[in-house]
């Protein structure tokens, strides 16, 4: 045990000494939680627009004030033609234009009403979707302003609710994601990279033929590296209720010692590419395209793993991160039990125990 | 001035409180085969390092070629040559392809170069392997090829560190046949090394411990003024003073 | 020849005998584009509905089937039991439940109103506004379609109406990998470009090759040129294969003039690289290299604007993506793809970009020290 211990003093130390990674692997996720709680939104709001008003009259000038007043729409420019329009769009300046025909407010008086014309920049469909849905609200509005209070019969009434996220933000979708991100990074990829350095260097070697069993040199090598990424999650989680906002609605015990499973399964992950690899480079590429992109895409954080054709469902199935994911946001936000997500611990603890087993296999087959 | 390689007064660098090197004072003549020893950590390197223009120094004077290390820094790199005790030719290329590399650098003609890596490969022995990597040589051979890869632009001085680490008895033999050879040609050579036969090669030796020069002579003289028979066991007299600890 | 010309044929040797690297350009495309815009797709479409329904009357079935018959909405689960349809929302299993109250028809009858509940699983933000708003405006075009054939003509009397009408422009089919795609192009250059130049010159730190060169003659500009231009000439042959890929796959032809991207991609790649060489002149190790160009390319990438709109970001944020190159090169990459933009739209980002790639150049010379 003491023999141990000292592998597992001397890692830590090489890891201290090392002050810039020390404070990527203690700062990344820290500097993503900002990010995503803070820069990065689903909702749409302040879009550039420009008119074309070809009527000039009191009425336009009343809808353009409504357009420019709403949050989600901010004028950027006033034109006299389609074609400064699309040029405008082709700079990138508005997202939306409004096409205003003469006699604009004389025809919405006459039976036939008048028209409008709303041109979307569809290059991103989902901005112009929501901005067309918001410029509609926003016409109908003003079309009822003007109408007066007069009531309009058989009308249904929606009451929508947002269930967990009232205010749609959207650290609820990413903090779980981070944290599986960020576990993977430390977990894997370092844990990876250190071993496969000292191969190189030819340190591994001399570590081999010392008395303490091979598997415990590999588990020393993985410890600080755990410890380190229980210092992840404790910062998130920190980061997330006080800054973000971000209730844990479950039981932390549960949480927690979910957080431990995925790194136990991250950690064996990583031992595994580094038994199988030789060189610093292949270890890295291996884990940022093996495992990093997968996470990213894959685990249905970032993007929903229902719109993916089938052979990529199925394949989501193998990423670790997807079901930790799960695990998360139901503990955390949804507040359920380990009555519900017993299958996908069931799930991880499976991998763990293959993905150790491989690793373990494949050391021995090299130190044989 | 003329008739010296290297000079140096007072030479010292210091990284933060630790003082490497010393206020080292010493000169080198032209054409002399100059042995620079001491323990691992003694500041060799360090020292070696202030003479290539690879490390400025904290305060003295120097000169390399007749050229100031602090100002004229890329003018001595062109009348050097130098091998490092890591080993400095590229794994992944070719015999022919490290040395059409490195002459390349120094601004050789392509013609001057295919015409010397002829004669050189054939010294070496290495013609039948020129389109070989260099990963897959052995370390002896490798070795030899690196100093002559150093020398190939023919500057007036090469600087070695500890070029024989590692290596057989033989080859470090046929190695120093290749430094008598430059020297014959008028290259100043500057080595460091941890092996005491070698240091009996040359012409005069100095021995560095925690820093400073402690001793400097001809091997010869060295022996007869510490009264002992061989140069390794002045070498231990000397280095058994060291306080340092090696790192 | 140069000695420019030296260093350059000596770094070409070495990347093309190196697998790791000519694996990396050639997988990176290929598992990046073939993957990603499917992964990444927003389109709104397979929502999972639960509905309670207490009315069970023709109206209420009316309306089902009108929302089923869109084809975005996918009715998973129908019941008269509100505790089934929160179970379904926890296990993941509905994204939104719309729920029809008691005497639903009777209401809008007798009342002339009724009311409607609809829960949206709100922890996707996305899927969560979009899906709402999308049926929304279903239950606003039914309830239309209801007062119209209800009412008699005369009851309805607006003095005032305004039809409206949009229209789409760039992307008429609204497809969303077109707007992924050329995104990922980007990504794609970023990462290959900045990984590969953080690890070289640390590699040659390691090895130790890197002091041979530094005692010799060489001027530094020539040093740096020489790592320099071998990663510029491979990011443009891996945009080449993502061109490609993007043609053969998805039928994704730029709308502007390809050379119009390859300018600016050429000058874009400039910052990248000078950007990977000023890390790892700052770096020991290939592993510190590689986690600080990791950790900057994550800022870049997260704040560049491709999941997500600048607009809405807030200022110091908008801050940042202003000194991101990420952010400009996707905006122009967009909008020569999609919107036909051509040199003269773009020259904005272009001379910003430009003034770029001379100062993080002129750091990374400034900061290469032979001697240390």
């Amino acid at each position: 045990m003491k023999q141990f211990y000292n592998f597992v003093i001397k890692e830590f130390i090489h890891i201290m000494r090392d002050r810039r990674t020390l404070f990527i692997l203690i700062g990344m996720p820290v500097v993503q939680i900002l990010i995503f709680g803070f820069a990065l939104t689903n909702e749409v709001k302040n879009s550039g627009f420009a008119v074309i008003d070809l009527s000039h009259d009191e009425r336009s000038a009343q809808l353009i004030d409504e357009l420019d007043a709403s949050r989600y729409f901010e004028i950027r420019g006033k034109f006299q033609s389609v074609e400064s329009l699309e040029q405008s769009f082709r700079k990138g300046q508005v997202k939306i234009g409004i096409v205003i025909p003469s006699n604009f407010g004389k025809d919405m008086e006459r039976p036939g009403g008048a028209s409008l014309q709303f041109i979307a920049d569809a290059s991103d469909p989902n901005v112009a979707n929501t901005l067309i849905n918001y410029a509609n609200a926003v016409v109908l509005d003003f079309e009822n302003n003007i109408n007066g209070e007069k009531k309009i019969p058989y009308t249904i009434q929606t009451e929508t609710r947002m269930l967990y996220n009232p205010q749609l933000k959207g650290a609820y979708n990413f903090v779980p994601g981070v944290m599986a991100m960020v576990l993977l990074l430390v977990c894997t990829m370092m844990t990876a990279l250190t071993v496969v350095r000292e191969k190189e260097l030819g340190t591994l070697e001399v570590m081999l033929v010392s008395p303490l069993k091979p598997l415990k040199i590999i588990i020393a090598k993985a410890v600080p590296y755990l410890l380190l990424s229980m210092l992840n999650i404790a910062s998130i989680l920190l980061l997330s209720v006080f800054v973000l906002d971000v209730p844990i609605n479950g039981s932390l015990t549960l949480l927690v010692g979910e957080g431990i499973l995925f790194i136990l399964v991250a950690l064996s992950l990583g031992l595994l590419i580094s038994s199988s690899t030789a060189s610093q480079q292949s270890a890295m590429f291996i884990s940022l395209i093996g495992m990093f992109l997968p996470t990213v895409m894959l685990s249905g954080f970032m993007f929903p793993i229902e719109n993916m054709p089938l052979p990529m469902q199925v394949v989501s199935n193998a990423v670790p991160a997807k079901w930790f994911y799960i695990i998360v946001r139901s503990v955390m936000i949804k507040g359920v039990g380990l009555k519900h997500v017993w299958k996908e611990t069931l799930i991880l603890s499976g991998m763990l125990i293959f993905f150790m087993a491989m690793a373990i296999k494949k050391f021995k087959v090299r130190l044989a | 001035m003329q008739d010296r390689a290297i000079t140096a007064e007072k030479l010292t660098k210091k990284f933060g409180d630790f003082t490497a090197v010393d206020q080292i004072s010493f000169e080198v003549s032209k054409g002399e085969i100059f042995g620079f020893l001491g323990a691992n950590g003694a500041g060799k390197t360090t020292a070696m390092r202030m003479f290539c223009g690879l490390s400025l120094p904290t305060s003295g004077v120097a000169t390399v070629g007749g050229f100031d290390v602090y100002s004229e820094n890329e003018k001595i790199k062109n009348s050097i040559g130098y091998m490092s005790q890591r080993f400095s030719l590229y794994d992944d290329l070719s015999v022919i392809e490290n040395i059409r590399f490195y002459a390349g650098i120094y601004g050789m003609s392509s013609k001057a170069i295919r015409v010397k890596a002829e004669h050189i490969l054939k010294g070496l022995e290495l013609e039948a392997e020129k389109n070989m990597l260099v990963g897959s040589l052995p370390l002896g051979w490798k070795q030899k090829l690196a100093f002559s890869v150093a020398i190939f632009h023919e500057p007036r001085i090469v600087f070695l560190d500890e070029p024989t680490g590692g290596v057989d008895p033989i080859t470090r033999r046929e190695f120093w046949q290749l430094i008598y050879e430059a020297a014959g040609e008028g290259i100043t050579v500057f080595v460091t090394t941890h092996y005491m036969d070698e240091a009996e090669y040359c012409n005069r030796v100095s021995i560095m411990v925690d820093g400073r020069i402690e001793a400097l002579d001809t091997p010869t003289g060295m022996k007869k003024h510490m009264g002992v028979g061989s140069m390794n066991e002045v070498f231990l007299q000397l280095a058994r003073k060291a306080t340092r600890t090696e790192n | 020849m140069s000695k420019l010309g030296v260093i350059l044929s000596k770094e070409f040797r070495q990347i093309i005998r190196n697998p790791a690297i000519i694996r990396l350009i050639f997988i990176m495309p290929v598992i990046q584009l073939l993957v990603l815009p499917n992964a990444a797709d927003y389109e709104i479409k397979n929502i999972n509905l639960q509905v309670t329904d207490h009315d069970h009357s023709a109206l209420s079935r009316r309306l089902i089937d009108n929302i089923s018959a869109t084809g975005y909405f996918k009715v998973i689960g129908y019941g008269s039991d509100r505790n089934q349809a929160m179970v379904a929302i926890e296990k993941d299993k509905a994204d939104l439940i719309l729920e029809i109250p008691h005497n639903f028809e009777r209401d809008l009858i007798r009342e002339e109103s009724a009311r409607l509940m609809l829960a949206v699983n709100a922890i996707n933000g996305v899927k969560a506004s979009l899906g709402g708003a999308y049926l929304n405006n279903l239950l606003r075009q039914f309830n239309g379609d209801i007062r119209t054939e209800w009412l008699q003509p005369d009851r309805l009397q607006k003095p005032f109406s305004i039809t409206t009408t949009f229209t789409n422009w760039f992307n008429p089919g609204m497809n969303y990998k077109y707007f992924m795609v050329p995104g990922i192009l980007v990504l794609l250059l970023t990462m290959v470009g900045m990984n590969l130049t953080a690890i070289n010159i640390v590699r040659e730190k390691e090895i130790g090759t890197i002091e041979q060169i530094n005692v010799s003659p060489i001027k530094k500009h020539h040093f740096i040129l020489g790592k320099l231009i071998p990663f510029w000439v491979l990011g443009l042959v891996v945009l080449t294969i993502g061109f490609l890929i993007a043609r053969l796959v998805y039928g994704i032809v730029p709308l502007g003039a390809y050379w119009t991207i390859y300018v600016f991609a050429a000058v874009y790649l400039l910052v990248i690289l000078g950007m990977g060489l000023l890390v790892s002149t700052f770096s020991a190790t290939q592993q510190q290299a590689m986690l600080v160009s990791f950790f900057i390319m994550m800022i870049f990438i997260l704040m560049g604007g491709l999941y997500t709109s600048i607009d809405s970001m807030p200022e110091w944020a908008k801050w940042i993506t202003r000194i991101n190159p990420v952010t400009y090169f996707i905006e122009v990459m967009r909008r020569v793809v999609l919107k036909g933009a051509n040199l003269g739209d773009v020259t904005k980002e272009l001379s910003i970009i430009l003034g770029y790639a001379l100062l993080v150049n002129g750091l990374a010379i400034l900061s290469y020290r032979k001697r240390s």
